[in-house]
């Protein structure tokens, strides 16, 4: 008997998830236009692969970007030896560049406390590692991205106390949600040292409006704990609202500037998540300087470092893409979101984020997480689309579901859509019955290519709310 | 509102704690040369960096085959249609092709002696993740791994900051050349007992870092017996394997393992393209566990450290090229010997001996003649005359956990030849002055200086009938060295 650590013994992998079964469901039997049209779509992976002609575009005109090619290659010695945990200069000063023009230029932000990680990932777990020891507890509202569960608890000891939020409000986080975790914490005997939010919000697609904020940056100064901003969907926000950062906030509300860390990464905003760049920008410069020590466990590729730093660097290229971006995730976003309410699925009213926060209540046979994983394997293996239940989010009320849909192309789009209403349409009678609107008047482009943007004929504000379908949709029965 | 809270106190302990060890004096010689730099022409009276153990000798091969290989870049035209592919690939298996090349690459290197599974490949963020992901894997917080001294600086950090866990220095002395001995590792293991440690396992580095020397056989035998008597793990970093210039051949605790009786299950293997190839920055750790629970967890952790994808696809082409990888090797080790051998012969001729080695990027030199006393205090009075006066950065062997004081390893393969020049230049000015102040008072100063007739012009440090690697000795100075006091 040989043995290992109780690391390598225990589950703190996370990896027996719900959310990890569908991944496996999806590689077993994986969709393919022509040679698999039949098979798993994967609709639980937050990818955002919107883009990339437009920088495919960008790399042809830029050979100095690789230290591969003949106009990059001077470089490729210097480049391949260094290591300084520092990062190039280059590279930090683009990022810098990059995160504020992500936030309209409302803030600027340091090259100097710029500092790498292995992806965001490894962002997390070295914050972790600098503000909690084992044994103590991070506040995170719920629901939130399964990966916390490994990456803040696994090696770290750290333990993570949920902070519930409810439908009922639209998932806000509140004061007292925040307060009843934080007593809950000190009742079990756990030392509270931060609160983690995520914002643009995984799973749910949403942004903190700035009172909410406020209200979170105040509460962390009273008890005097951390606050983690985990901000790496922040160029995913498609329409207004516009995003508010932590960096933003703390120039609004007097508080203790130590007490505040932003996590960044590429892997969604560009999405680049095989490059691995994470991004620590902690105001303390104890962290700081820390986690800058820490990153040699997590450093980014150099050669990866020269590309993104010429790539970032070309800041016409930069507000260009961020504009394409944009435009790509809100076409495919009102697309999408409208197509479900036709079939009377609704989602949470959301402007960020690579997926939306579908609302399947009423299809339970019973409202439970037992209901939601029964829901969820018919999901699976009848429409054959790999979707993630809420409650692998730790999400407290069963029936919602994360459906991605930034990671696929419009085809693929179609049939997943397709099967959705086929599988809505079979199950008319279990649906609780709704109110269909029937005017008949409204013609409708349906055509793929969406020529039009939405808004021309949906009103500025009238977005999807889970209990409003569009009137017009000639999916509704038509009773004239 | 007021805010004087101590915001230490809001900090982890491995925040606050010295553990990330870059208080040892391994760091101080880098801040010195950061701040005075050598430069041939801008700053020619600057400091030389030889603490770095970088292998900077064979750049002309790698750039020639990547302008033959444009393919091997997601960002020229050749490659652009990879290029989505590769930028969304983060799966923690790794590119199978990238594998594949590591795998072969590895056995290359092992001397073609034994086959590497390339499914038991597990990416980490280069050696220093790698070492700290295996210790994260075997050990609890509390428990320690036995390392033979003198050791890598970076291990303090690596195998214990993190992951709360001891070292266990393992003493090797000079009288046998720094062999790890049975008796040895006998005497650390009880010695960690007796004090209520409870021993995980041991790390070696073979070829040896600081030493420049490889294991022998049955060194490597006696190892493996002693882990499994214990029954604790073996963790073997193997990163220098290619850096090995001459006899004897490097030996894989994989060839080992497979003609003893052994449980495989305690073998872990650390790997690294840092120092064979060069290639540092480009961060390329690697795991290889023959236990299957060991790999899997390592494999899972290596989210939080995988190779960038762009590198994996262009080490892939690169590392799949058999015929470069041949000559690459061939070439290298050439260059190394060379180095070498002109590093060492040069510090010969002043009466400068060092360890007798055959691999790494470094050797360990013997300056316990010149120390004042042969205390610890003394060497580091040494290294700051070294950094300060003579300018090079060296690294002292207590910042390596050396038990004997006197030592240093001096790193030669991240120079070019004029600054190699350079560098003996400044040493030997420095030994000739020293010995000079030093005989001040004697009267066979001057028959010293009749007799000994040094060439130092620098064509003759590097002498072609001295090609054979016959390498000094801890304990056979050259004769003629002004060091040894004369008795005629």
């Amino acid at each position: 008997m040989v043995s290992m650590s109780k690391i390598a013994t225990g589950n703190g992998h996370g990896e027996n998830s719900p959310y990890f079964e569908g991944w496996k469901a999806y590689e077993t039997n994986p969709f393919h236009p022509i040679d698999r049209p039949d098979g798993v779509i994967q609709m639980g992976l937050a990818e955002n692969q919107l883009c990339f002609e437009f920088i495919k575009k960008w790399l042809m005109e830029h050979p100095e970007a690789s230290v591969c090619t003949s106009e990059g290659v001077g470089r490729f010695k210097e480049t391949a030896l260094f290591q300084d945990y520092h990062g190039m200069p280059e590279f930090r000063q683009a990022v810098a560049k990059f995160m504020g023009k992500v936030r309209g230029d409302r803030v600027k932000f340091d090259p100097e406390r710029i500092v790498m990680s292995g992806g965001a990932t490894g962002a997390h777990e070295t914050v972790a590692f600098c503000l909690a020891d084992p044994g103590e507890a991070l506040l995170l509202p719920t629901p939130y991205y399964p990966g916390f569960d490994r990456d803040l608890r696994w090696r770290t000891g750290v333990e993570l106390v949920p902070v519930i939020c409810e439908s009922c409000n639209n998932f806000q986080i509140t004061r007292n949600a925040l307060e009843a975790a934080y007593e809950k914490a000190g009742e079990d005997g756990l030392r509270v040292k931060g609160l983690l939010i995520t914002n643009p919000s995984n799973p749910l697609g949403t942004i903190m409006d700035r009172d909410t904020l406020k209200s979170i940056v105040r509460f962390v100064n009273e008890k005097n704990i951390h606050l983690i901003g985990d901000e790496i969907y922040a160029a995913t926000v498609f329409k207004s609202p516009e995003f508010v950062s932590i960096s933003e906030v703390i120039e609004e509300v007097e508080c203790d500037r130590d007490l505040i860390h932003i996590v960044y990464s590429l892997s969604k905003d560009m999405g680049f998540p095989g490059f691995r760049v994470g991004i620590i920008y902690s105001y303390n410069d104890a962290v700081m300087n820390c986690a800058r020590k820490m990153s040699s466990y997590g450093l980014v590729s150099s050669q990866t470092q020269h590309l993104i730093a010429t790539m970032l660097n070309d800041h016409d290229f930069v507000d260009d893409f961020i504009v394409e971006s944009r435009e790509q995730l809100f076409k495919r976003h009102e697309y999408f979101t409208w197509s479900l309410s036709q079939v009377g699925i609704g989602s949470l009213k959301g402007n960020g984020g690579l997926f939306i926060w579908m609302d399947l209540r009423k299809l339970l046979k019973d409202n439970t997480f037992e209901g939601e994983m029964d829901l969820w394997r018919v999901i699976i293996n009848e429409v054959k689309l790999n979707v993630s239940p809420g409650s692998s989010f730790h999400c407290h009320e069963p029936g919602w579901f994360r459906v991605c849909f930034a990671n696929m192309d419009d085809n693929t789009m179609e049939v997943a859509l397709s099967r959705i209403r086929a599988f809505i349409l079979k199950n008319n009678e279990s649906i609780v019955p709704r109110k269909l609107c029937r005017r008949s008047s409204l013609k409708l482009s349906l055509s793929r290519s969406l020529s039009r943007r939405i808004d021309d004929f949906m009103s500025p504000t009238g977005i999807m709310s889970p209990h409003s379908p569009l009137p017009q949709s000639p999916l509704v029965r038509a009773r004239t | 509102m007021e805010f004087t809270r101590n915001s230490r106190q809001l900090l982890s302990k491995i925040a606050t704690n010295d553990r990330h060890g870059e208080n040892s004096p391994y760091f101080d010689g880098w801040k010195a040369y950061d701040s005075n730099p050598f430069h041939p022409t801008h700053n020619p009276h600057g400091v030389i960096q030889m603490g770095l153990a970088e292998n900077q000798l064979c750049f002309d091969l790698i750039e020639k085959w990547i302008l033959e290989n444009p393919d091997a870049s997601i960002c020229t035209a050749e490659g652009i249609d990879k290029f989505k592919d590769i930028a969304i690939f983060q799966d923690y298996h790794g590119l199978k092709e990238f594998r594949e090349g590591v795998a072969k690459f590895m056995r290359r290197v092992g001397g073609n002696r034994v086959k590497f599974d390339l499914n038991r490949i597990v990416m980490s963020g280069g050696a220093t993740g790698a070492n700290e992901t295996v210790m994260f894997c075997l050990a609890d917080p509390g428990d320690a791994f036995l390392v033979p001294s003198p050791y890598y600086a970076g291990f303090a950090r690596d195998l214990r900051w993190r992951t709360r866990l001891d070292i266990v220095p393992v003493d090797c002395r000079s009288s046998n050349n720094f062999r790890i001995t049975r008796a040895a590792l006998e005497e650390a293991y009880e010695k960690a007992r007796r004090s209520n440690i409870n021993v995980k396992g041991v790390i070696i580095a073979n070829p040896s870092n600081p030493l420049g020397t490889v294991l022998d056989k049955e060194t490597m035998r006696s190892l493996v017996s002693f882990i499994n008597d214990k029954n604790i793990h073996l963790v073997c970093d193997e990163i220098y394997a290619a850096t090995v210039f001459s006899s004897p051949r490097f030996i894989s605790i994989a060839e080992i393992i497979q003609d003893m009786d052994c449980n495989r299950d305690l073998i872990h293997i650390v790997y690294s393209l840092s120092k064979d190839m060069g290639f540092p920055g480009l961060r390329v750790g690697i795991v290889y566990s023959f236990n299957d629970d060991v790999m899997n967890c390592a494999r899972k952790m290596s989210s939080f450290g995988l190779v960038s994808s762009q590198t994996q696809f262009f080490l892939a082409s690169m590392l799949n090229d058999e015929e470069f990888v041949g000559n690459f090797l061939r070439e290298s080790s050439k260059r190394l010997a060379k180095r070498h051998h002109v590093f060492t012969k040069g510090l010969e001729r002043v009466g400068i001996s060092s360890l007798k080695s055959n691999a790494g990027l470094f050797f360990w030199m013997d300056m316990r003649p010149l120390l004042k006393e042969q205390t610890v205090e003394a060497e580091i009075e040494l290294w700051r005359v070294i950094i300060n006066k003579v300018k090079l950065n060296v690294s002292p062997g207590s910042s390596f956990q050396c038990s004997e004081p006197g030592w240093f390893r001096v790193c030669f393969a991240n120079m070019d030849d004029e600054t190699v020049r350079v560098a003996l230049e400044r040493i030997r000015q420095f030994v000739l002055q020293g010995k000079e102040k030093d005989d001040v008072s004697d009267k066979s100063k001057h028959w010293k200086k009749q007799n000994l007739r040094l060439s130092f012009s620098s064509v003759r440090l590097y002498d072609e009938s001295l090609m054979t690697p016959r390498m000094i000795s801890p304990h056979s100075p050259i004769p003629h060295s002004p060091l040894v006091r004369a008795r005629t």
